[in-house]
């Protein structure tokens, strides 16, 4: 299950739907708003996501870990719209019989999610312009 | 006269900011959707090279040497920034 979400993410009912009896290992990862970047200070982060395109390649990642992993249940929810510091940014879950594979999925998942996923991350700060993360050039485009 | 297509390009981020809308209708002759990222960059002063960006047609990751159709929806991926 990977959703895009444009309310709180809903951290404790998430950890609850991994609960199974064949799980001896749980491993959460919940990314959460800094409120410093790159020496800056960060007053608030604004998501935004290609949601059809999201959603499939968010489930794609999530079939490869399963692929990989000796996993009982994976899920991840990544929020969208305007958030504080502090709050929940993305929600990964993996359930497994052992920690090696509940480990090692989460933070796959975590990695691709970031590389892979159509999502944009704006950054506001104390002073200046807010700044699409990323999405800076330094060549001009061609005349 | 190359024959020309229709498409639309669904902005988001920080293509949606530059363009100042969610979507928009074009009319080209470009033959691969590279052709037409190019077109627009000039055209719009598009602040990304090729380069640091993926493509998707209808909803689907393509290459930039897809052949556009008729009606396609192009959505331009600047370098992804969630987590």
């Amino acid at each position: 299950m990977f959703l895009i979400s444009k309310e709180p993410i809903p951290t404790s009912q998430l950890a609850r739907r991994l609960e199974d009896p064949a799980a001896g290992a749980r491993s959460i990862f919940e990314g959460r708003v800094r409120n410093r970047a790159d020496g800056r200070e960060v007053t608030s982060l604004t998501y935004e996501a290609y949601e059809a395109l999201a959603v499939k390649e968010g489930n794609r990642i999530l079939a490869e870990a399963r692929d990989r992993f000796d996993v009982l249940h994976v899920a991840c929810v990544h929020r969208v719209g305007h958030l504080q510091i502090g709050e929940c940014a993305v929600w990964v879950g993996v359930a497994a019989a052992h920690r090696e594979a509940a480990f090692g999925a989460c933070r796959y998942i975590v990695e691709e999610l970031k590389n892979r996923v159509p999502i944009w991350k704006k950054e506001t700060y104390a002073q200046g312009d807010p700044v699409w993360v990323r999405a800076i050039s330094s060549e001009p485009a061609p005349t | 006269m190359k024959p020309q297509k229709s498409v639309t390009l669904e902005h988001f981020a920080i293509f949606r900011e530059v363009r100042q809308r969610d979507r928009e209708s074009v009319s080209t002759a470009a033959r691969t959707v590279a052709d037409l990222y190019q077109e627009l960059r000039r055209l719009h002063d598009l602040p990304l090279p090729i380069e640091a960006l993926r493509v998707a047609i209808n909803d689907e990751f393509a290459p930039w040497e897809y052949e556009l159709q008729e009606g396609d929806r192009v959505a331009f991926i600047a370098p992804v920034a969630g987590g």
